[in-house]
């Protein structure tokens, strides 16, 4: 034991806490702790810089509980993923996607996966901090000014005054013996605390009180009535400069927020002077012709022709007798119906081409005007179809041309 | 300690009696120096810089509305989602080398991966302010969680966007409490060495009185493993969820089943170019060559050759598939890729990704530290270009000429993208600076010397 320099022991009147050994490589602490482990020690530990693979083995450390602390915890959140995920979206506030189920679990299976992980991850961490023991601000081996290298270079290995089979003489020499650098007394430590500051407890206490405070005021809000609107931080657009039709603008006399258009004024293409061509009219009365700009040529025919295929053989039928699919199938339901009128009636055949169009443009009992859907010179080519047909029924082969006539025989 | 010693890159490189305290010298004299090095001011200047332009610029987009972004019908995702996309990307190496390669036994990983895994955590951080800002109204992001509210209203959990904001979430926190789990030991270290009363303080707090007892430490180990084990499939699952963002739609060009596994392995390709972009300036300048070797930039080029023949397979599978699929839009869409408005983007992406990785079969080019640098810058180019032409292409071409569309990109969209760089390398040289950079009791553990010899 000579041969071992002993470190000068200051004046310590704290009793002994344990006894330390300094060693300078990994090899001869293993050695040590199996000597020590063999002698039959339980409360004792070694300090290392870094994880040393087969200490475990040498000083007889069993197992750690830690891996079902996490099974349990990946249990947790596996758990609170699906049932929160199947509370929220099938339960509390049904989310229809594209009609599918509510509950579609392939969908919520990767938010379980994380939930799961992020549940282990931090049982992983906090598990092995509280069985750790950790956060510890003081221990005893703070003391030694020597102790601080455990971190850097140095191994130790530290045997406790309350461990059962303490000797100081006997655990002294066994240490001894297991060729120490340093072989070291360490006394309880007096002077600090291993708890806590009182102080850093009040000021978390007062700040946790604190970050409740928010909380309460939310809790307070939803209880309260409030003699003013809703508080916008952030307007989004929720208000806008410009004025709503039906509020009122100082700018303006008559305070109105909407304005009427100056006395006179004609929208683009609503300009519509001529009688004959937009009311069908000469003077007073009907117009008997086509207006000046519509020709009675093949092609007005054909739009013609096209136009009433669209919108009056529905209801008057391809030939205008007032037998359309819409007119067969309201006579099959028996719903009471006014029945379109057969064109080739006398009293239309009579009818001037002006009062035709007014019909088509303003509707008459049953039909409704069709001046949104059509336009002005296409409802002139419509009546100049509508008169053809009238026509194909009283045709005579003197009205025929000779070259049509010759064709005939 | 069947670690064979010629897959050891320490082995003969840490000389002296004491390497333990070589190894926390090289590391903590960082920290302790009473001046970082004139390159890192150098670098933080730029950097701050580009943190002044993104702050401006992501005011401007917040005051403004996002249409000062480029973005508009039909590329209504444009760069903020291209830049989400990329960033999230960079943040999977960290925790691929930190869990997947700690899994399997890669002991090498020691020496990088305490910063890739703060690259990660940065990187995650550039990645989250984009869909915070491009959901258009940015003061309403909380609409994304499932917090109680005044309408009854519950997120709807089938989204693959919710399934984003719950994968990017989950996987900021495992890696910034993987982060800090692995930060403790070092922590430790630093409170040890410390001589002022605030660093004492400070790296004391974050030490939580780590004594490095062994009793302590297999615990701790136990739980460093069930991490890791938790964040491998995290780590996937990540990429694959974003990549969901694209596959579950209808688009031609996005929906597609290779998507997940094709996104994930150019994720770890583009991080492990970023890790090499940031380990050969750091190893320069923070003198660290010690302890990060060539050896290890040169199994870092090994992975990047390696994932960017699996993203090359993934970019020909897409044409081959198309081709095979016989569907007439699926097959337009990959054509107007390679050959259509955005050809340009498409072929420098195939340059960077597929061509410029190949230098890295020759033992030559993977020990220039030149080579393996210019190549990281590269291959971080390829992969934003990449993540362009997926959104971009495909957007402008869809299934009716009619709603086909131009994509011009505005100054700001410049500057957002300039400027996230700002603040990922801002957050990375103060965390050089002032935190741990390397795991050096994950690294000691390694050395031959940590090893128990006798059994």
């Amino acid at each position: 034991m000579s041969d071992i320099p002993k470190a000068a022991t200051p004046e310590a009147p704290a009793p002994l806490y344990g006894v330390l050994a300094e060693y300078d490589d990994p090899t001869t602490l293993a050695r040590a702790a199996r000597k020590v482990r063999d002698a039959g020690y339980t409360r004792w530990d070694t300090y290392t810089p870094f994880p040393i693979h087969g200490m475990d083995k040498a000083m007889g450390i069993r197992m750690t509980k830690l891996p079902w602390i996490v099974l349990v915890a990946a249990l947790i959140g596996m758990t609170v993923g699906t049932v929160f995920q199947y509370w929220t979206n099938a339960v509390n506030y049904r989310w229809l996607v594209s009609g599918k189920p509510f509950w579609s679990w392939p969908a919520n299976v990767p938010i379980i996966f994380e939930t799961t992980i992020l549940f282990s991850a931090f049982a992983a961490l906090g598990g092995m901090l509280v069985l750790n023991n950790l956060p510890l601000p003081a221990h005893p081996l703070d003391l030694k000014e020597r102790f601080r290298r455990v971190t850097d270079d140095k191994f130790f290995l530290f045997i406790l005054v309350r461990d059962p089979k303490f000797d100081e003489k006997e655990t002294r020499e066994l240490l001894a013996a297991t060729s120490p650098s340093v072989l070291d007394d360490v006394h309880e430590d007096r002077g600090s605390s291993d708890q806590v500051p009182k102080g850093l407890i009040y000021a978390l206490l007062i700040a946790g009180a604190a970050s409740l405070v928010p909380f309460a005021l939310f809790a307070k809000a939803r209880e309260s009535k409030m003699s003013h609107g809703r508080i916008h931080v952030v307007w989004d657009m929720d208000f806008t400069p410009s004025y709503k039709p039906q509020s009122g603008n100082p700018l303006f006399d008559d305070q109105r927020g909407m304005r009427l258009p100056p006395a006179g004024s004609v929208p683009v293409d609503h300009l519509r002077v001529d009688d004959h061509l937009y009311q069908g009219k000469v003077g007073p009365a009907f117009a008997s012709t086509l207006p000046p700009g519509i020709v009675a040529d093949e092609s007005t025919m054909k739009l013609g022709k096209a136009q009433f295929g669209i919108y009056c053989a529905p209801c008057h039928g391809q030939s205008g007798e007032g037998n359309g699919p819409i007119n067969q199938r309201a006579e099959t339901l028996k719903q009471g119906w006014v029945p379109p009128s057969n064109l080739h009636q006398q009293y239309l055949r009579d009818q001037p081409a002006g009062e035709i169009f007014r019909t088509i443009t303003h509707g008459i009992r049953n039909m409704s005007g069709y001046a949104s859907q059509i336009d002005p010179e296409e409802r002139w080519a419509i009546v100049l179809y509508v008169r053809a047909l009238q026509k194909s029924r009283t045709a005579q082969v003197s009205d025929l041309t000779d070259a049509e006539r010759a064709q005939l025989k | 300690m069947a670690t064979p010693s010629t897959t050891n890159p320490y082995q003969g490189l840490l000389k002296g009696d004491n390497p333990f305290a070589q190894i926390t010298d090289n590391v903590s004299r960082i920290m302790e120096a009473p001046k970082p090095p004139l390159a890192w001011y150098i670098a933080l200047g730029f950097a701050l810089m580009l943190l002044g332009i993104f702050g401006a610029s992501l005011g401007y987009v917040v005051w403004e509305g996002i249409g000062a972004w480029g973005h508009i019908h039909p590329v209504a995702w444009g760069f903020p989602i291209v830049n989400f996309v990329f960033w999230v990307g960079i943040g999977h190496a960290g925790t691929l080398i930190s869990a997947v390669l700690f899994l399997f036994r890669q002991n090498w990983r020691t020496a990088i991966n305490r910063f890739a895994e703060a690259m990660t955590i940065f990187a995650v951080v550039c990645a989250a302010v984009f869909p915070g800002v491009h959901i258009g109204r940015p003061w309403l992001p909380y609409w994304m969680f499932p917090i109680p509210n005044q309408m009854g209203m519950w997120p709807q959990f089938r989204s693959p966007l919710e399934w984003d904001v719950f994968a990017v979430g989950t996987y900021a926190t495992v890696s910034i409490l993987f982060w800090y789990m692995g930060m403790i030991p070092d922590f430790a270290t630093f409170r040890d060495r410390s001589v002022s009363t605030v660093r004492r303080f400070v790296y004391g707090l974050l030490a939580m009185g780590w004594r490095g007892s062994s009793r302590q430490w297999h615990r701790y180990e136990r739980a460093y493993l069930l991490l890791a084990a938790l964040a491998t499939p995290l780590v996937l699952s990540v990429h694959s969820v974003v990549s969901f963002d694209f596959a579950t739609s209808q688009l031609p060009g996005w929906h597609t089943t290779i998507f997940p596994p094709y996104f994930v392995a150019g994720a770890i390709f583009g991080g492990f170019a970023m890790v090499v972009v940031l380990a050969v300036p750091a190893r320069q300048f923070f003198g660290l060559k010690k302890i990060i070797t060539m050896k290890h930039l040169e199994l870092m080029a090994k992975v990047i050759l390696a994932t960017g023949m699996i993203v090359g397979y993934a970019y020909a599978m897409e044409m081959f598939i198309a081709w095979y699929s016989g569907a007439m839009y699926e097959q337009f869409a990959f054509l107007n890729r390679a050959f259509g408005n955005f050809a340009w983007a498409y072929w420098t992406m195939i340059f960077c990704n597929v061509l410029s990785p190949q230098v890295f079969w020759f033992k030559k080019m993977r020990t220039n530290v030149w080579v393996i640098f210019v190549v990281g810058i590269i291959v971080n180019v390829g992969m934003w270009f990449e993540r362009f032409v997926i959104i971009c292409t495909s957007l402008t071409r869809d299934f009716l000429p009619a709603n086909w569309g131009a994509f011009i990109p505005s100054p700001i969209d410049y500057a957002t993208l300039a400027g996230s760089f700002g603040l990922f390398f801002t957050l990375f040289l103060l965390f050089c600076r002032y935190l741990p950079m390397v795991a050096m009791a994950e690294v000691k553990a390694f050395i031959p010397e940590g090893h128990i010899h006798d059994h």
